[in-house]
């Protein structure tokens, strides 16, 4: 039966890609005295509500979407997780 | 005399150079242009169609990823891909990369900050549709005004674009050496602007139309829609329309220069 599930899309800049954000955050972490922070890598949430008639349907109907608008495959990788309950 | 030659200009919500762009095609050269809303499906014809710079959709989620979705952007795909003259300028560039008619992508600018001045830019190649009133080596000083114009591509892509002679525009100093000072965004190698395989596609951060007319103090980047207007008139490219039979005995006249004025 369809109902609403929620999905996180976690987009990340892809390995390799330079992330002038992340590196920014990760020095001004260290002038705040946080030692040991090696790299940072800043990306975006996105949160949907997706009426699909079950969790999977819902992945792959998200799924279709990250390759089509929501991440560029060149420079952003993403991982979809729907949300239980 | 003028070519007959007809530049749309696509409008999206937070275009903001296509008046640049109007002036460049109407006042540099004495040609026409016409704006083509977003929305619309129709290219009405043109020879040439300018995706200009902006901000389209706030450059939400990732700079003209968006736009690349509007129903224009069909049309223009189909004129791209058929061999019409198209160019992208700045956030037109980022739109020609979300559509995949160029290669490659345009991320924030290494240092974060956005960048609003001249630069030295080297012409690779001016044996494109849009170089070709410049010489190999010409150093142009042209605006840039951007916050996403790093230039990023797999190595490989990259070694294509290079082997086929595909960069058309780098990042240089004063005497022409491409710096990494003379680097206003990050972009691998240095590149300001690439064309596709075919030639037919160019896409490039700095924005000729800024230098095109005296007025504005430098017409360094008029030479890129003087190159138009000779790619056009020499045949190159297509209408985005089939003309009708008559259509096209008219504008042959045109193009012999049989007196026809815009």
């Amino acid at each position: 039966m369809s109902r609403v599930w929620s999905v996180d899309v976690r987009v990340t800049p892809r390995e390799g890609i330079l992330d002038p954000a992340g590196e920014t955050i990760r020095r001004a972490l260290g002038n705040l005295g946080y030692e040991g922070v090696h790299s940072v890598r800043a990306g975006r949430l996105i949160r949907l509500e997706v009426e699909a008639d079950g969790a999977e349907a819902a992945r792959a109907s998200t799924e279709k979407m990250c390759e089509q608008l929501i991440a560029n495959p060149i420079i952003e990788d993403y991982v979809v997780r729907v949300r239980e309950g | 005399m003028t070519v007959g030659m007809k530049v749309g200009i696509v409008r999206f919500p937070g275009s903001n150079c296509d008046a640049d762009v109007y002036r460049a095609v109407t006042e540099g050269l004495g040609e026409s242009a016409t704006y083509l809303w977003h929305k619309s499906t129709d290219l009405e014809g043109v020879d040439v169609v300018v995706l200009p710079g902006g901000f389209s959709y706030g450059d939400y989620l990732r700079a003209g990823a968006i736009a690349r979705f509007s129903p224009i952007m069909g049309e223009v795909i189909d004129f791209a891909r058929s061999g019409g003259l198209t160019l992208g300028i700045c956030n037109g560039f980022q739109v020609l990369c979300e559509a995949h008619l160029l290669p490659g992508a345009l991320v924030r600018n290494r240092n974060l900050r956005f960048r609003c001045h001249d630069v030295g830019l080297r012409v690779e190649n001016a044996g494109t549709p849009f170089t070709s009133a410049y010489a190999e080596g010409d150093l142009l000083h042209i605006p840039i005004a951007h916050g996403e114009g790093q230039f990023v591509g797999e190595a490989s892509t990259l070694d294509e674009l290079e082997a086929e002679d595909r960069v058309v525009l780098r990042y240089v100093a004063r005497r022409g050496r491409a710096t990494d000072a003379a680097n206003p965004n990050g972009s691998a190698r240095n590149i300001a602007g690439i064309v596709n395989a075919e030639g037919n596609i160019l896409g490039l951060m700095p924005h000729p139309e800024r230098h095109s007319l005296s007025v504005l103090g430098n017409t360094d980047g008029l030479g890129v829609f003087q190159s138009l207007l000779a790619a056009v008139a020499g045949g190159r490219g297509r209408r985005s329309d089939p003309a009708p039979p008559e259509a096209a005995e008219f504008a042959a006249g045109a193009v012999a220069g049989a007196g026809v004025s815009s």
